[in-house]
């Protein structure tokens, strides 16, 4: 069952410029390592070395942030959108 | 070979000065909307960060869909984004690499005792190890 996954424009490199593609997956986290499978390259820049998704990467199942809902362990069906929503941060000192 | 050179059109590069300015001595943020390496529009973003706006700056996920769909309501692209650095130099912190998304143009400000002065930018490197700095020119206004 492939669901879409929006695409945000600095991935877009990673996805053959599309922004928008299908993946297979019974929940979100499953649905997000196929989409890291079938473009190997968007990996590193959603997890961190140790596998934890970067924090700044926002995962939204229609119109909820995931983490408002349960994780990784979301339910997501053929008709359900997930999108891919940057927070962009930073700042003058570390 | 060199990289290319990102334009920022003059009334653009005037936004992104006075809004440092007037965040000054907090950090302000913007999007950068153009195409082809040259920005038409600085889109001014709040600055949403919970851990101190002098050093640091965060764009919400709502207002980053924002400027996506004002990119695409103007037929142009999301070129990057652009924030200031009250009283620091014009160079990316640790923080800034750590945070940073791919392709994107990142523009720095810094703001000396609320006097907008370098403006620089810089893009992610594709393994994630460091920021390289290309030239940017702020376009003069035609007369
Ligand atoms: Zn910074």
């Amino acid at each position: 069952m492939a669901t879409k996954i929006l695409i945000p424009t600095p991935l877009r490199g990673y996805t053959d410029q599309l922004d928008e593609v299908e993946a297979e997956g019974g929940t979100v986290g499953e649905l997000l390592a196929d989409l890291t499978t079938r473009y190997a390259d968007l990996r590193k820049h959603l997890y961190a070395e140790d596998g934890t998704r970067r924090n700044f990467v926002n995962i939204y199942l229609n119109d909820d942030d995931i983490r408002y809902l349960e994780k990784d362990q979301t339910p997501v069906t053929a008709d359900d959108t997930v999108s891919i929503i940057p927070s962009v941060a930073g700042g003058a000192r570390s | 070979m060199g990289r290319p050179t990102l334009v920022i059109q003059a009334a653009a590069g005037v936004r992104i000065r006075r809004h440092g300015q007037e965040a000054y001595p907090h950090e302000c943020c913007g999007a950068l909307i153009g195409r082809d390496h040259v920005v038409t529009e600085a889109l001014a973003l709040p600055n949403s960060t919970d851990e101190g706006p002098r050093r640091r700056f965060l764009v919400r996920p709502v207002d980053y869909l924002a400027a996506e769909r004002r990119a695409t309501a103007l037929e142009a692209e999301l070129l990057g984004f652009y924030h200031s650095h009250p009283d620091s130099p014009a160079r990316p912190s640790r923080y800034d690499l750590e945070h940073a998304w791919p392709t994107f143009a990142y523009v720095i400000l810094a703001v000396d005792r609320a006097t907008p002065g370098a403006l620089t930018s810089w893009r992610l490197r594709e393994d994630r190890s460091a920021f390289d700095e290309e030239p940017v020119v702020v376009a003069q206004d035609a007369e």
